[in-house]
């Protein structure tokens, strides 16, 4: 592990210290290219949100970004290391980072408890009286403390997806990622767990997240970057990409979501 | 009437009389043919010409009373032989399953020998492993190995057994999602840990019911270790057999066995259920 850490280069040029920057990432799956020249940037603190048409590279830059897919080229750099150094343990890495899946993939065999507490006691070494007293802290937070029994089975669709929210935030990762939480959910259950994610921004968990909710987007969001075709095409505060879109293609996607 | 004041309307007082006509008549119709068919076997084997000879011959009272305590010890070997091998043949398999579920090239070797261990055992019959084993086994004078017929037989037996519940155990595991291995994957857990955590305690639970079933069908054919000379319940029966050729103690070991395995039966359906697996029967 010690070497491994030492290996890892630094990499963030600038003195800002970028908590996550994208440098040149590209990836393909066989001939065809999903991200093609990917930089992006996420300080901490900051809410970053990727909008873009399905197939448009969101999802598999979030993947890319927690190692479960290896870049072609580029370079991910995450607490100013280089994630993408194969030399690097991409377990400690993912250790350090929480992902939130649309389809939840919540552990079936486990409780919410369970499903909150497996890392940490597996992961972070953290004994199981701790491990339950943190994972029912989490539960509270995300309003499920009465559900921590009950199997994601039993649960609905929001419920799940806090779940699985608070499963990710419990080990206390840098930085949260998050790939269309909503889609999966009925319009009514959509704004229990936007009202959560709204929430962890304002106490200062740094995200990355794409979604196909613009009203979302518009209030939580500090950076907007628009995908197309696996490349960055606007970048900007949400007043600009979303109110005043620069480029052809921006537009192009805001009015087909309008009409 | 209800708490909240609702009694059922003039519709649903006719739908529910009308489905109580129906099972009535079910339960009746039902009642009547087994009647006939239970009824017409008995008769027409009870009326059979030699009826008196068999049953002197298969089901002797006497001679099941008398045979009874040396088929029953034979017996508790069987439950001996099957507890125990089950037990090896389940860290056998999961072993073999975990091999052939490897993904790298690094794992090609463990692939490989997990294939044609699977491929040669699952082709063999159990009898010539039997018969390879009981008898080349001892002879190789390996020291520290017994050279007891039973410790062979078992051998053979976990050996062929583990060739299909291998089969059973890859199933289940290839049957978990792939999104579950990359949610334990994103937690930070290792490949190991994701496999011991996440994904063997689902296979765990989808393959029991056919892991009972095998389990079943090792309880019957651990008596298949009697070709090797071991006495189990039945070597006992056909011991008990020879000394005045009266089947019954036949009659007996077979009772007995099924008397183990419907306990069994009842054991996995309560166990899975319990584990919150109902499966599709009953439902619309």
């Amino acid at each position: 592990m010690s070497r491994q850490r030492v290996s890892g280069q630094r990499v963030s040029g600038q003195g800002v210290s970028a908590l996550l920057e994208m440098r040149g990432v590209r990836k393909s799956f066989g001939s065809q290219v999903v991200l093609r020249d990917i930089d992006l940037v996420v300080e901490p603190g900051q809410c970053v949100v990727l909008i873009g048409a399905s197939g448009s590279g969101k999802s598999t830059l979030l993947r890319c970004a927690n190692l479960l897919e290896t870049v072609d080229d580029g370079v991910i750099s995450f607490e100013g290391e280089d994630i993408c150094d194969p030399r690097v343990d991409a377990d400690r890495v993912r250790g350090r980072m929480g992902l939130v899946f649309q389809a939840y993939n919540l552990f079936p065999h486990l409780t919410a408890l369970g499903n909150v507490t497996l890392a940490l006691r597996k992961v972070h070494g953290v004994d199981r009286g701790e491990a339950d007293e943190r994972g029912m802290a989490m539960l509270e937070r995300v309003g499920l403390a009465e559900k921590a029994g009950a199997r994601p089975d039993d649960l609905s669709g929001g419920q799940q997806q806090r779940v699985a929210i608070a499963r990710a935030l419990v080990n206390g990762p840098g930085l949260m990622l998050l790939d269309e939480v909503t889609s999966a959910l009925d319009p009514e259950l959509v704004g229990e767990v936007l009202d959560l994610l709204t929430g962890l921004r304002d106490e200062g968990v740094t995200m990355l997240l794409n979604t196909h909710e613009m009203g979302f987007a518009r209030d939580v969001a500090d950076t907007v970057c628009f995908l197309h075709d696996g490349m960055i095409h606007e970048a900007g505060s949400p007043e600009q990409v979303l109110g005043a879109p620069q480029q052809e293609r921006t537009r192009a996607f805001l009015s087909r979501l309008r009409t | 009437m209800s708490a909240d004041g609702w009694s059922p309307s003039a519709v649903q007082l006719d739908r529910e009389a009308y489905r109580q006509r129906r099972s009535v008549r079910s339960a009746a119709i039902a009642a009547a043919s087994t009647t006939v068919l239970l009824g017409g076997v008995t008769l027409a084997v009870v009326t059979s010409p030699g009826w008196e000879r068999v049953r002197e011959t298969y089901f002797s009272w006497d001679k099941a009373v008398d045979s009874f305590p040396a088929v029953l010890d034979g017996l508790w070997l069987n439950i001996r032989v099957m507890v125990v091998c089950a037990v090896v043949i389940v860290a056998l398999s999961l072993t073999v399953a975990i091999m052939r579920t490897l993904r790298g090239p690094v794992a090609f070797p463990l692939r490989l020998l997990g294939t044609v261990y699977v491929d040669v055992f699952r082709g063999l019959p159990l009898l010539l492993v039997l018969f390879l084993l009981g008898f080349g086994g001892p002879a190789l004078n390996l020291s520290g190995l017994p050279r007891s017929a039973l410790f062979w037989g078992c051998t053979a037996l976990v050996l062929s057994y583990s060739a299909y519940v291998a089969e059973v155990f890859r199933a289940g595991i290839e049957s978990v999602h792939p999104s579950q291995r990359l949610a334990g994957r994103s937690l930070g857990l290792s490949s190991t840990q994701t496999l011991r955590h996440v994904v063997l305690p689902q296979a765990w639970r989808r393959v029991l019911p056919p892991l009972m079933n095998d389990l079943v069908s090792l309880q019957k054919d651990s008596g298949l270790i009697a070709v090797l000379g071991v006495v189990d319940a039945i070597r006992a029966a056909q011991i008990e057999t020879a000394r005045d050729f009266n089947y019954t103690p036949y009659v007996v070991a077979g009772v007995l066995f099924i008397c183990l395995t419907i306990p069994m039966a009842r054991a996995t359906d309560w166990y899975a259920r319990k584990q919150g697996f109902h499966g599709a029967g009953g439902m619309v």
